[in-house]
């Protein structure tokens, strides 16, 4: 009783990873999909999302579920006000044209990063889970006096992970509901296939950018509120949900909604994998080399269209 | 009904079009002639205000569309069939019908008024637009277009690469949609389908508008086209 035990646990970690990176890289690709904006800020709204997690959190008080739920309905809103602030601010001003939104973006980035450290520090704070109980989990296996149960066998995992996968599924199925069934998914789907011929049937495209921007941002402090009691909040914590999001959204296919998920599950279970057996670093490493691979072998990634 | 007057426009700081005015009435086609890239797209796209105008100004029935932002321009009863169709490709074709009848702020009655104009669609509401064959497509197209219910039709080249049975369809169309009151803009770049269609015919040349004929004028002056169109 070693390595499958091990390899249990270390898969309930990367699902827990693979849950919380789904919903990340769905925004940075809903906003590349729709508005051909590559936004360098995304890594910093899910910092947002973790940093108001905490001040709700703290403002609130009381039983940590109430402050959590509370967090869960209010990071979400305020990331996406300040995403249409910014849309609206600079986006539009730069006509959305592909190099100026890089380059204002990185500057959101860093007005949101140095805003973070001069409002909330340079600590990192933790977030009380609303419910957080271990969960032992069983082991069985055959060994010398045949099939033997191990249980509880010393690991195990929390209400709260197997929470945070539960919840990342249940909001990726209500987003596909909402993008396949609804009007308003309706016209972003509209949007993002042609822009012109949107505006000529009566979609107010600009307001579907700004709208699209802040759901992306939205979606993105959503899954920083889930993590938040697991990782706690800094003002740094941005980076690794950007990479990791660049490259599920890479290896998926640009703009593709079903390619980010497949993605982002095989990068965030295999970056969970490889950090519980060998190193974070490696899990790294490996992400990045795999993005060399479909850049060069299959540069639409997985799911993507050949430009046409 | 459609005033453009002495528009000028064009693609950034390209300008396309220098000054060009056309009239179109209700209950009437006016067909636009000219030769590649002489601008009849941009004139449509200038029409339907995904252009800024730098000059000049564009009246529906006396409403100055121009003024108005691109996306409340279908809502003022303007459909457009852009050249190339344009379909929303990945999307089902009752997806793009719902596409028209949501510009237009038409309901379900208007979707089965225009389906039953293209039976061919409505045994294909859940085809993804993309797979069509190009005949359906240009149907599509027209569909999307009609379900906005225009009082001004746009219509870009819609015969462009179909065959005859398909074209016959497009042009009853038009002809039915005329009968009905609606004014349509039709570019087209065959002479014949011109001749049979048109109440009207403005020339258009390097962005600008030339003559305005009728069909018998043009019919009794061949030299016209030669001078325009170059055939
Ligand atoms: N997106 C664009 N950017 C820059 N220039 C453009 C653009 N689209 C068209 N043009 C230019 O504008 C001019 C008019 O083009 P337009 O498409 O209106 O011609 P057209 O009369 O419709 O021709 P055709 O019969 O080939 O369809 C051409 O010189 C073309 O190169
Ligand atoms: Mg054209």
């Amino acid at each position: 009783m070693e390595f499958g035990p091990h390899l249990v646990l270390a898969i309930l970690e990367g699902a827990v990873g693979a849950a919380v990176l789904a919903l990340t890289a769905l925004g940075l690709s809903l906003v590349f999909g729709v508005m051909r904006v590559v936004n360098v800020a995304h890594g910093e709204f899910f910092m947002l999302g973790a940093v108001m997690a905490w001040f709700v959190a703290a403002a609130i008080g009381g039983h940590p579920a109430v402050g959590f739920i509370a967090a869960l309905v209010i990071a979400p809103l305020v990331a996406g006000v300040i995403a249409m602030a910014a849309d609206w601010l600079v986006l539009k001003r730069v006509n959305y044209d592909p190099e100026a939104t890089i380059v204002a973006t990185i500057g959101l980035l860093y007005i949101m990063q140095q805003s973070a450290l001069m409002l909330y520090g340079p600590e990192a704070r933790p977030v009380e889970a609303p419910f957080n109980s271990r969960i032992a989990l069983p082991w069985v296996e055959w060994g010398e006096a045949g099939l033997q149960l191990y249980y509880p066998w010393g690991f195990g995992t929390t209400s709260y992970k197997l929470f945070v996968i539960v919840a990342a599924v249940v909001l990726l199925l209500a987003f596909w509901a909402f993008l396949s069934r609804t009007r308003f998914g309706l016209v972003m789907r509209a949007t993002q296939l042609d822009r012109e011929t949107a505006l000529a049937f009566g979609i107010p495209v600009e307001t579907v950018y700004a709208l699209v921007f802040g759901l992306g941002a939205a979606l993105a402090a959503l899954a920083a509120v889930l993590i938040v009691p697991i990782q706690q909040a800094h003002y740094l914590m941005g980076g690794d949900p950007l990479l990791l999001s660049f490259i599920v959204v890479i290896i998926g296919g640009l703009g593709s909604i079903r390619g980010t998920i497949v993605a982002a599950l095989l990068i965030g279970m295999s970056d969970g994998v490889i950090s519980v057996f060998f190193s974070p670093t490696l899990a790294k490493i490996l992400a990045t080399l795999l993005v060399a691979l479909v850049l060069v072998f299959r540069p639409q990634g997985l799911y993507g269209k050949t430009a046409t | 009904m459609l005033e453009v007057q002495d528009i000028e426009a064009g693609y950034g700081p390209v300008r396309v079009l220098h000054g060009l005015s056309l009239e179109a009435r209700a209950g009437e086609v006016l067909c636009l002639l000219g030769r590649n890239g002489a601008g009849k797209t941009t004139t449509l796209k200038a029409i339907m205000g995904l252009l800024p105008l730098t000059a000049g100004r564009i009246l529906l029935d006396g409403t100055e569309i121009s003024a108005l932002p691109a996306h409340r321009i279908a809502r003022q009863g303007v459909g457009y069939v852009p050249q190339g169709r344009r379909l929303f490709s990945e999307l089902t074709v009752a997806e793009n019908i719902e596409i028209g009848l949501m510009a237009g702020g038409k309901d379900a009655g208007t979707r089965d008024r225009v389906l039953d104009m293209f039976p061919r669609l409505r045994e294909r509401l859940a085809q993804r637009a993309g797979t069509l064959s190009g005949g359906e497509q240009q149907m599509l197209a027209t569909a999307r277009a009609l379900a906005v219910e225009p009082r001004l039709l746009l219509l870009d080249e819609p015969t462009e690469g179909l065959q005859p049975s398909m074209i016959d369809l497009i042009r009853e169309t038009v002809v039915t949609l005329r009968a009905k009151g609606v004014a349509i803009v039709l570019v087209e770049q065959r002479i014949d389908a011109v001749l049979a269609l048109a109440d009207r015919v403005t020339f258009i040349e390097n962005g600008n508008s030339r003559e305005t004929v009728t069909p018998s004028e043009l019919k009794s002056d061949r030299a016209l086209i030669h001078k325009y169109v170059g055939v």
